[in-house]
């Protein structure tokens, strides 16, 4: 247990350390939310009364997603590289222990994240309401898919193309998550691949719990659902710790 | 019982033979040194010892134990000091130890192994900014933080200057008279001569030798002397001379096949003085391990005992 608590310590300090993973969690949401916030030239779904109620929710998905994805496959990829997921292996600190505290640490920063974007889409006038337990629901389950994704890459490449493919990753989601631009302004067989991917999954579920207060599409739950378990048993499956 | 144990153990890596049937015990409290060229199979036991291969054939135990099998059993008791790397590359020396020492039930404290290996004033810098030196020394005091019974030190004076090498046989002579069995792989023949109660030399995957550092340097020494000079003296006028056949094993490097007595030595000096030779040193019935080393490990027999494993692994396959 002491040492489960000082490596997720350990873990949460050299995200926070890390200028990249700083950029990527925090300063790249802040950046597209309030320029998309205040400069109008993305297409608003109809019905949508400002662009930030549209945005603040995909943003919080992308937050999850950099976290989950791109600052644990990088870093875990890199410590893989540098032999330290080796030389863990000789200590009493377990495999699902090391596990553990890489998720704790996932999930603090979450928490820096929501505490930084939500005031700032506050600022911009968003008004989130409803249905904070199927917000909750969500996240955990986005964590855990894109986290399993991220671990599913830093456990089978080399560093160097984790960092790659991540970014790469990063940013085909970003723009096929519904999180800048909505499904529905995508053309047609893009947006069917859009559907199944967790990232568009994970906003449109933010989105309708805290947004409109319709109920999260199932399609959206069955997805995010699939990819939750899919991706963590590939990634135990081809998992290589040195 | 003892502390370490490996019983014919091979290891394959696909096609390749690693570690071709070697065994080897260390008794609880005492220093082995696995002494062997690049490639010799040196890493690889320690490797499997450690858990973090497979035996293809043959067995390991560690205080008994098996590595695989009783993992978590096993690693509180021991302590690993890797070849290179292991350790976060961002975060300071003194954060790295204390994480570490989290993990064990007993730990050491912290900064006294700083004092110990003299990291204290690093203990504030990132690993990746450390020096060779100072990186090893930290990697040592990891395999030390948790009070291991084991300690398994792969090339631990690799990268360090002479202090640090003498700060490690301090630390590793202490660890000794606390009752903590070691087994290190090294290059260092001097390293293991000074601080091995036995050595065990391995070439090709088998092993060539073991006994203890004086066992070694007597066997096999008492007909012939050796002494250094410049290259290139005339062996055949040198051995008519002394009445023994005379050979330059490496240049500069002369082996005279007779027995080690006085009146022999007396007449080869006497040569030597005539010609007026610059000799580097004479030795006589008792090699330095380094001479043993060399001749057991010379190129030919490795190129032939890689030949005879290949012709066993097609009659294996």
């Amino acid at each position: 247990m002491r040492a489960f608590a000082a490596q997720a310590r350990a873990e949460v300090w050299m995200t926070l350390r890390n200028g990249e993973s700083l950029l990527l969690a925090l300063g790249i949401p802040v950046l597209l939310l309030t320029f998309f916030a205040t400069v109008d030239v993305l297409p608003a779904p109809d019905g949508t009364e400002h662009p930030v109620d549209f945005l603040a929710p995909g943003i919080l998905a992308l937050a999850v997603m950099s976290t989950g994805l791109v600052s644990l496959a990088i870093a875990t990829g890199f410590q893989r590289g540098y032999g330290v997921l080796k030389r863990l292996g000789t200590t009493p600190l377990s495999r699902p222990g090391l596990l553990a505290a890489k998720i704790v640490a996932v999930l603090v920063v979450e928490l820096v994240q929501v505490a930084v974007l939500v005031p700032v889409a506050a600022g911009l006038g968003w008004r989130p309401s409803g249905a904070m337990a199927s917000a909750l629901a969500a996240v955990l389950l986005g964590t855990v898919a894109f986290s399993g994704l991220g671990l599913l890459m830093a456990g089978a490449l080399k560093p160097e193309l984790t960092l790659a493919l991540a970014n790469g990753l990063y940013l085909v989601l970003l723009l096929l998550g519904g999180m800048l631009v909505p499904l529905a302004s995508l053309p047609g067989v893009l947006r069917t691949l859009a559907k199944v991917l967790p990232a568009a999954a994970l906003s449109d579920a933010l989105r309708a719990s805290l947004g409109d207060g319709l109920a999260v599409p199932g399609r959206a739950w069955v997805v995010l659902l699939a990819w939750a378990v899919a991706a963590p048993v590939a990634a135990a499956a081809t998992f290589r710790w040195e | 019982m003892a502390a370490l144990s490996v019983d014919d153990l091979v290891v394959r890596y696909g096609p390749r033979v690693a570690v071709d049937g070697i065994s080897f015990a260390v008794e609880p409290g005492t220093v082995l040194a696995l002494l062997g060229p690049n490639g010799a199979g040196k890493t690889t036991t320690v490797e499997t010892l450690e858990g973090y291969r497979r035996p293809s054939s043959g067995t390991v135990r560690v205080l008994g134990l098996d590595p695989v099998a009783d993992r978590a059993a096993v690693v509180p008791r021991i302590g690993v000091m890797l070849q290179q790397g292991g350790v976060y590359p961002t975060m300071p020396a003194g954060a790295v130890l204390r994480l570490f020492a989290s993990y064990y039930p007993h730990p050491v404290a912290p900064d006294d192994l700083l004092d110990r290996l003299d990291l204290q004033a690093v203990a504030r810098t990132p690993w990746r900014r450390l020096s060779g030196g100072e990186q090893q020394r930290l990697s040592l005091a990891l395999a030390l933080v948790g009070r291991p019974e084991v300690a398994f030190l792969d090339e631990p004076s690799a990268g360090m200057d002479p202090a640090a090498r003498r700060v490690l046989g301090a630390v590793i002579r202490g660890l000794r008279s606390d009752g903590v069995t070691i087994l290190l792989t090294t290059h260092d023949i001097e390293e293991a001569e000074k601080l091995a109660d036995a050595v065990v030399i391995v070439d090709g995957g088998r092993v060539v030798a073991a006994g203890t550092p004086d066992d070694l340097m007597r066997s096999g020494g008492g007909d012939e002397i050796r002494f250094g000079g410049p290259p290139g003296l005339d062996a055949a006028a040198l051995a008519a001379a002394v009445g023994g056949a005379v050979a330059e094993d490496r240049p500069g490097e002369y082996v005279v096949s007779l027995a080690a007595t006085p009146s022999n030595l007396a007449r080869l000096t006497a040569r030597l003085a005539e010609q007026d030779v610059a000799v580097a040193d004479i030795r006589a019935g008792r090699q330095r391990l380094e001479d043993v080393f060399l001749r057991l490990t010379a190129r030919p027999s490795a190129a032939e005992g890689e030949r005879s494993s290949r012709r066993r692994r097609r009659g294996v396959g």
